[in-house]
Formats: C-alpha cells, structure tokens, sequence
C-alpha cells in the first residue's frame, strides 16, 4: 500500500508517453506532455510526504509538529506555474507549423520539407 | 493513507488516461481542465496547499484557455 | 481508444503506426520494470527522513520570520534555483512573443484557416456586467496571495497567474477590443522585465548591505505579520510581477492571433 503514489506516478506517465507515442495532433501531444510533467509533480510530493504531518505553513500550529517536507513542495510549485509557461510555448510551435505546413499531425511532418 | 489521499490518487490514476483518450483536443482541453482540479485536490491531500493552488490555477484556467487559443488558431480541419 | 489507423499517405522508410505501437508497449513494459525496480528502493510512503527539509521546517520561522515554509524555501534558502526558474518563463514566453510574432507580419494575406463565415456574437449585458464587476475582485485576490506569500499559502507564483487570468474576464466581457486600443503593451512588457530584473536586484542590495546573494537583508518584523520576512517579500512581489506580465502576455499573443484576425476578415466582408 505505501507503494501506491510511486505506482501510480509511473503508471500516469506510461500513460502520458502513450499518448504522446500515438498522437495524430500536436495539441493532442503537447497536452500529453504535461501529463507526463504531472506525473513527476505526485512523485516528488509522494517522496516527501510524512503519515499525518502538517503542511509546512506554522501560523496557527506549534513549531514542533510533525510537517511534510517544504523543499519539494517549493520545487514542484514553481514547477508547476514555469511548466505551464513552457507548454504554452509548445503550442505557439503548433501554431507555426500549421502555418508551414499545413497539417498539425506529426506523422505528416516531413522534417526535408521545406 | 487516508481514504482522502487513496480517493484522489484513484480519481487521478483514472483521469490521466482519460486526458490521453480524448482524442479530440476540444473536448481534450476541457477533459484536461478537471485533471488540473483532481491533480490540485490530490496535492490538497498530499498537505501541499500551496502546490494545489498553483495546479488548480493553472491547470483548470490558464492552461485550458491557452489550449483553446491555439485551437482556435490552429483550426479544426483535421478532426 | 479510438486511435488505431495511420494517415494513408506515409513515406516508406517510415514504421507503421501499428509496429510503432508495438515498440512502445515492449519499451514501456522494461521503462515500468526499471521504474518500479528504482522506486522500489525508495523509502515507504509517509516515512521520509530526509533532514534538509525537516530542518528548515524546525528554523525557518525563527531564522526568517516567515511562517510559510515554502515560500521561505523558494525566496530564501533557495532563491537561487528560483531565479532560475524565473529566467526559464522569461525565455519561454520571450520565445512565444518571437513565434507568433512573426506570424503576424505574414498574415497580410486573406487569412485562410479560420471558420469562414463564423459570427461572433457579443456578450449580453448580464455577462458583460459580471465579468467587468469580477475584473476587481480578481486583482484584489491576486494581490492578497501574493503579499501574504511568507504567512500563508501562496505566493508570487499563484498570484501573478490569478491575476492575468482577470485579463480572462475582459475577454469574456467581449472588451477585449477595447481593451487593446488602450492597452500599452510595452506596459506588459515592462511589468514582466521589472519582475525580472527585480528578483537580480534585490539579490544584488544585499551584496551592498554586506550578505550574501539573495540573503535577507531588510528587517524582519513579526512571524505572522503583513511585512514580515524581510526581502522574501519584496522577491514574492517581484515574481508576483514577472508571472502577471509573462502569462498576460501569452494570452494577448493568443488573443491577438485570433481577434485581429477575426476582425481584419470582418472588416473586409462588412
């Protein structure tokens, strides 16, 4: 059972790779990208998870309770925000192969086009 | 564990598949939209208040709608 | 799924969807294997002894007068990986603005891969009235997450995206023309630069004032007040800045690529 969040974290970016394997549209692939990225976000917090610990915030709760750890919470948020950022990134490529290309289906994409 | 945390990592173990399985990217945007909001109530569990906010922000508003953007950008002759 | 058949058109050198599919599901198999085997190893769930983390949850709040841990780890402890962070949304949405801005130029000729004949209805006066009435609320609510950054969760990062997102709701207002004709982009762009620029700064004053990069050298005040926390709230402002900037600018970019066009092709029929 205190296996169960690595498991699924795999199994979410399996999946994720899934789809950006047999995708047949760059939005459709990009949007499988950040399910992959999701999966690492439940990883790190799995990792840094403590069995009924606090979060990390001690304003109305004594110094010394049991809190999970704060580090791969500041990792993940910031992670969270910049990864969003950068898949809009992606999807302006999309738009600008649409625009040379004409298709937005990878397997069309001819790399010596052009 | 608690039923909360086992509740969400269920919901989220199904909803990356379904994020995958649409294949349409419409009504893929939308699908992704309530992944965000199950990844930030996981995090909620996970006693990450502050990593939920930021992926209820992100993954429910500002990212659906930069998809959709690009969509309407894009086109939709290929579905 | 409903995946299965490939495009017809397909190069010769080229595998079939169906064989790609297949070597997927064989890599797959060993990626799960190899993960499962590394996760294996690590410590059960819930049992993490790691000390570099539960030793800042012990002396963050009587080092730093902050009662967010976390956001004393992003601004503080480790500002540094922070400013990376920063500097990678900044080349992000930089790389975005370049992308679709070089579409723009060519879009002189009739735009072709846009709904022909699509009519945009404006927005009633309902939604009109509530989306301008929440463009308020939304600021003020970003603005209160990101100044209590340090006490509660929160911070410049959450903030600044809430707050881009009321350019959301002028959009859905149908203001978004409006908007445009008196938006001062260079303003944006300035706003995202600041934010930037702000982060290096701060860091670099407290070389002046005899600490480190990135240290806190303004006065602490109260754990659990408003100004509490010395330069981590100063740091949580200018992220609160660069993220508002970067994300209003991605979605303008959008916008722009859609409403101008729209507008160009109904001026031509109209």
């Amino acid at each position: 059972m205190s296996f169960l969040p690595f498991a699924i974290a795999i199994w979410i970016f399996l999946v994720g790779l899934y789809g950006v394997v047999s995708s047949h549209h760059l939005v459709h692939l990009v949007i499988c990208l950040s399910v992959v990225q999701s999966s690492t976000y439940l990883l790190l917090l799995g990792i840094g998870y403590r069995t009924n610990g606090a979060a990390s915030i001690f304003v109305d709760i004594p110094l010394n309770t049991k809190a999970v750890d704060p580090v791969v919470k500041a990792l993940t948020l910031t992670d969270v925000v910049v990864g969003a950022a950068v898949t809009a990134l992606l999807l302006a490529l999309a738009v600008q192969a649409q625009k040379r290309f004409g298709t937005v289906d990878p397997d069309e994409l001819d790399p010596l086009r052009d | 564990m608690t039923v909360l945390q086992i509740v969400a990592l269920a919901l989220v173990a199904v909803g990356a598949p379904a994020v995958v399985a649409a294949r349409d990217p419409l009504r893929q945007a939308f699908v992704a939209s309530f992944y965000g909001l199950l990844l930030g109530v996981l995090f909620f569990a996970f006693a990450a208040p502050d990593v939920a906010l930021s992926s209820i922000v992100i993954g429910s508003v500002a990212l659906p709608t930069i998809i959709l953007l690009a969509l309407a950008k894009i086109g939709d002759k290929d579905s | 799924m409903s995946a299965g058949e490939g495009p017809a058109r397909r190069r010769d050198s080229e595998i079939s969807f169906a064989t790609r599919r297949r070597l997927f599901l064989v890599s797959g198999a060993v990626l799960a294997a190899l993960m499962t085997w590394a996760l294996a190893g690590m410590p059960a769930f819930g049992d993490y002894h790691g000390i570099y983390g539960l030793l800042l949850n012990r002396v963050a709040v009587p080092q730093e007068h902050a009662t967010n841990v976390i956001t004393a780890v992003n601004f503080d402890y480790r500002g540094f990986d922070t400013l990376g962070e920063e500097f990678i949304l900044f080349a992000a949405v930089l790389g975005l603005a370049l992308i679709l801005r070089e579409r723009r130029d060519e879009e002189e000729g009739p735009p072709d891969d846009d709904a022909v004949g699509r009519q945009v209805s404006g927005a009633s006066v309902a939604v009109r009235l509530i989306t301008v009435t929440l463009v308020g609320p939304t600021v003020l609510l970003a603005g209160y997450i990101i100044a209590h950054g340090a006490i509660t969760p929160g911070g410049g990062f959450q903030g600044g995206v809430i707050a881009a997102t009321a350019l959301l709701f002028v959009y859905l207002g149908g203001e978004y023309l409006a908007l445009r004709r008196i938006r001062p982009l260079p303003l944006v762009e300035i706003t995202k630069a600041t934010g930037a620029a702000g982060f290096v700064l701060i860091g670099i004053a407290g070389l002046i004032w005899g600490v480190a990069f990135l240290d806190n050298w303004l006065p602490k005040g109260t754990p659990g007040d408003v100004f509490s926390a010395g330069t981590m709230q100063l740091l949580s402002v200018a992220v609160g800045f660069e993220i508002t900037g970067g994300f209003v600018l991605i979605l303008s970019e959008f916008l722009d690529q859609t409403i101008v066009l729209r507008r160009r092709r109904g001026a031509r029929s109209g």
